[in-house]
């Protein structure tokens, strides 16, 4: 026969979808996020992203080829890319390069690596960086540049206090009017405050958002029960008592919609039905909250997500979905 | 608009050939008549070498106290010889040839075109009709090929409410039912009379897709005008809508328990379009079933089309007719793409199940490249059972069949919702396949020893 038959098992249609697809446009869904984060710390946020991005592709692609022996390159599925952007995106602009490149090594290298590469590791990669880093060099790791130096700030850039730690200061010392010097509500919104260079403008991160929801990349289940559940009992601790900032601060500060957004929804470490993500998104702001308001740190975020990682397998045994006819029939 | 709630993916639905009328094929030279064309024990051939027959001659009868119907031959001519053949499951099937010669009917067929309603046989009953059914070797004609008659007599516990026709044809590519509904609007209403007069309820239903706007508005008109006990109820484009749980949970809102519980549990009795056109022809008409539309299509096709072909045609006289294979490599599906079967050679005979022929050509016909599962969770949100496929397809790999069993593995219909939704090209529905069949036997088997 001139025509040669080829056999496959049903379905033989394909939706299309492929992992590159799903990297590239969180990828693309931070880029609003990283031009903010420019014009806010100027070209120590470039540089920072380039040494992040460019060490996990290196490390990813060095322990594939001589440590795994592999002959495939996984590189090229973007997800060690994702990896490095978000890791900068956790950082001060004005961190030593060679910090990032340890932080980038203990990502890609231990935490996922390690564990079998893409889909294996229980923790998210540039999550498990940051806060080794966050451990290993406490000084460096929070001495975050203050916003609107102009495009040349770098290492020497001037420092000074984020919203979270205006707050927690102010928790600590009982003392209501320290939550006076917090920056408005617009600049918050807009970027223009320190901070880590990824997470500093609210904007940018919910257009991300948007973009993610729209493309179908990830389902509103995660950042919506994280953000409420914050909103809700941050409101209520507000309520009893003052010193608490107001649940919108909290909301725009720090790294809340950095990691509710773009963090928590990572695929790998996050549980699969959607009653399981609801119950790990409220765990997460749950945690977060008690950390912020009690913890030795002023951010909570990382921590909590990290926890989080960790309860996913048994929040996947636990919630299934619900199975086709279990619902009573309806009369 | 009405559509089941769980699940669901959109394929594109590449309707080539929704405005081919359909035509009448050629005759093959050879028929070839698979003895199994319908879910049960396989018929058991009644001529022998050189008999002679004609068209609408009886040559497989039922086998006896099992589920099984009849075979009839579609052509006129001599009985070749009996055999086997590889059929669309790709399985060896015993099977009787028969030499075209000419095209005689057999006499007691009514061959004019004049539409005969169910007033003009008032005094059929219940039992009649389903005896006719029975004798016209009648099955579900969507594909699943379960005998008619056998649903149309449910275990005395259950008490059928409704009748609910799938003119979904929710499988993209394919559109025989789409035609079959603009070309025999009238036969099919009648034949659902039919059916809810054999199955003794007095609400039917039709449900079709809003893909075929043409097709809704015709039959609700004829539906308000002469049928007012039918109801066409559009349904929101969305695949497994033709699996018939999904049918029910849209049409009725109600859901079909876990298997073994079939459709009538929640009081639907779910019958394809297809199924209603041959049952108002074998009742009416006095007509076995021996011939169906089949659609022939396919983007690298000269022509698309839509075809009334005679069972044992091979398949490969209708590509012909659509222009012949693509050059290189193709694969040739029996069915719609999401759960057609791919046939190994194209000569496997058109059977009562054959809704279409596809051909996919060149990098359409091979699989993606897989990649390490992401634990994205689409496949979890694809499953229109609400099962979690990425768990059961690693499980059957790693061959946990008490742990997939724990997790409902038979519930899965095998729609493919959830392989073609996956980023990773995982081969999850091959993998659940393996799990699902083996699961079942190992119930069997307990059933069984429990018996003993």
């Amino acid at each position: 026969m001139a025509n040669k038959l080829v056999v496959s098992l049903s379905p033989h249609v394909h939706g299309g979808d492929s992992v590159k697809r799903n990297m590239y446009w969180v990828c693309i869904a931070l880029i609003p996020a990283f031009l903010c984060s420019i014009i806010s710390f100027g070209i120590g946020a470039i540089i920072t992203t380039a040494i992040s991005v460019a060490s996990c592709v290196f490390f990813e692609w060095a322990i594939n080829r001589f440590m795994l022996k592999n002959p495939k390159c996984t590189v090229s599925d973007g997800s060690a890319i994702l990896t490095g952007v978000l890791l900068a995106f956790n950082l001060p602009s004005n961190i030593q390069p060679w910090i990032i490149v340890i932080g980038a090594l203990f990502a890609i290298g231990v935490v996922k690596m390690t564990f079998g590469g893409l889909g294996c590791n229980l923790f998210n990669p540039a999550l498990a960086g940051r806060a080794f880093l966050l451990i290993s060099f406490p000084v460096d790791m929070t001495t975050w540049p203050l916003a609107g130096q102009g495009f040349g700030a770098y290492l020497d850039a001037e420092t000074g206090a984020t919203p979270l730690s205006i707050m927690k200061t102010a928790f600590k010392d009982g003392d209501v009017t320290q939550l006076q010097s917090l920056p408005s509500f617009q600049d918050m919104l807009m970027g223009n405050t320190g901070g880590c260079l990824g997470e500093v403008c609210a904007a940018a991160l919910i257009l991300g958002l948007i973009v993610l929801l729209v493309k179908k990349v990830i389902t509103w289940h995660i950042p919506v029960s994280i953000l409420a559940i914050v909103v809700v009992l941050s409101g209520l601790l507000h309520l009893a008592d003052p010193v608490y900032a107001n649940p919108l601060a909290e909301l725009l500060s720090g790294g809340l919609l950095l990691g509710a957004i773009f963090m928590a929804t990572d695929y790998v470490t996050s549980p699969m039905s959607h009653k399981g993500q609801l119950v790990y998104g409220v765990a997460i702001g749950v945690l977060t909250v008690v950390i912020r308001a009690y913890g030795a740190y002023p951010e909570g975020m990382s921590f909590a997500i990290l926890i989080m990682n960790a309860f996913t397998p048994l929040i996947n045994n636990k919630f299934k979905p619900k199975r086709f006819g279990e619902v009573p029939a309806k009369k | 608009m009405k559509t089941f709630r769980k699940g669901g993916v959109h394929p594109a639905e590449n309707k080539l050939s929704a405005a081919e009328p359909i035509k009448k094929a050629e005759l093959p030279k050879v028929a070839v008549f698979p003895m199994s064309q319908h879910i049960g024990a396989p018929a058991v051939p009644v001529v022998q070498k050189g008999d002679k027959v004609k068209v609408g001659t009886l040559i497989g009868k039922p086998a006896e106290k099992a589920l099984s119907t009849s075979i009839f031959s579609s052509v006129s001519g001599t009985v070749l010889k009996i055999d086997t053949v590889v059929d669309a499951s790709g399985y060896q099937k015993p099977a009787v040839y028969i030499t075209v010669e000419g095209d005689e009917w057999e006499e007691s067929i009514d061959r004019s075109e004049e539409l005969l309603k169910i007033q003009n046989k008032p005094e059929l009953t219940s039992e009649q009709i389903i005896e006719k059914v029975k004798d016209a070797g009648i099955v579900g004609m969507g594909g699943a090929c379960f005998p008619t008659h056998v649903k149309l007599m449910p275990p005395p516990q259950f008490k059928p409410e409704w009748v609910i026709i799938n003119a979904v044809e929710c499988e993209p590519y394919l559109t025989s039912d789409h035609r079959l509904m603009l070309e025999k609007p009238d036969e099919i209403l009648v034949g659902v009379e039919l059916l809810m007069k054999a199955a003794q309820v007095t609400k039917g239903f039709i449900g079709i897709e809003e893909n075929k706007p043409d097709a809704i508005k015709l039959l609700t008109e004829k539906c308000v005008a002469e049928h007012p006990n039918i109801e066409v109820v559009p349904l929101k484009t969305k695949y497994p809508q033709g699996g018939e749980k999904q049918l029910v949970d849209a049409v009725v809102h109600r859901q079909v328990p876990a298997p073994p519980a079939l459709p009538v549990s929640v009081g639907a009795i779910i019958l394809n379009v297809g199924t209603a056109f041959a049952v108002y022809e074998a009742v009416m008409k006095n007509k076995p079933l021996f011939e169906r539309v089949v659609t022939v299509t396919g983007k690298e096709l000269k022509q698309p089309s839509n075809f009334l072909a005679r069972m044992g045609t091979p398949m490969s006289l209708l590509i012909e007719a659509c222009g012949g294979l693509p050059e290189g490599e193709s694969k040739v599906i029996g069915g719609g793409p999401m759960m057609g079967k791919a046939l190994i050679n194209t000569e496997v005979p058109i059977c009562k199940g054959s809704s279409g022929v596809l051909i996919m050509s060149g990098k359409e016909a091979r699989r993606g490249e897989i990649q390490p599962c992401i634990r994205c969770a689409k496949c979890v949100s694809a499953c229109p059972m609400g099962l979690e496929p990425y768990l059961l397809a690693t499980c059957s790999g790693k061959k946990m069949w008490e742990k997939v069993e724990g997790e409902d593995i038979t519930s899965c219909i095998e729609c493919g919702s959830c392989q073609f939704t996956c980023p990773s090209n995982r081969p999850l529905l091959d993998l659940i396949r393996v799990g699902k069949q083996t699961v079942i036997g190992n119930i069997r088997a307990r059933q069984n020893s429990a018996k003993k």
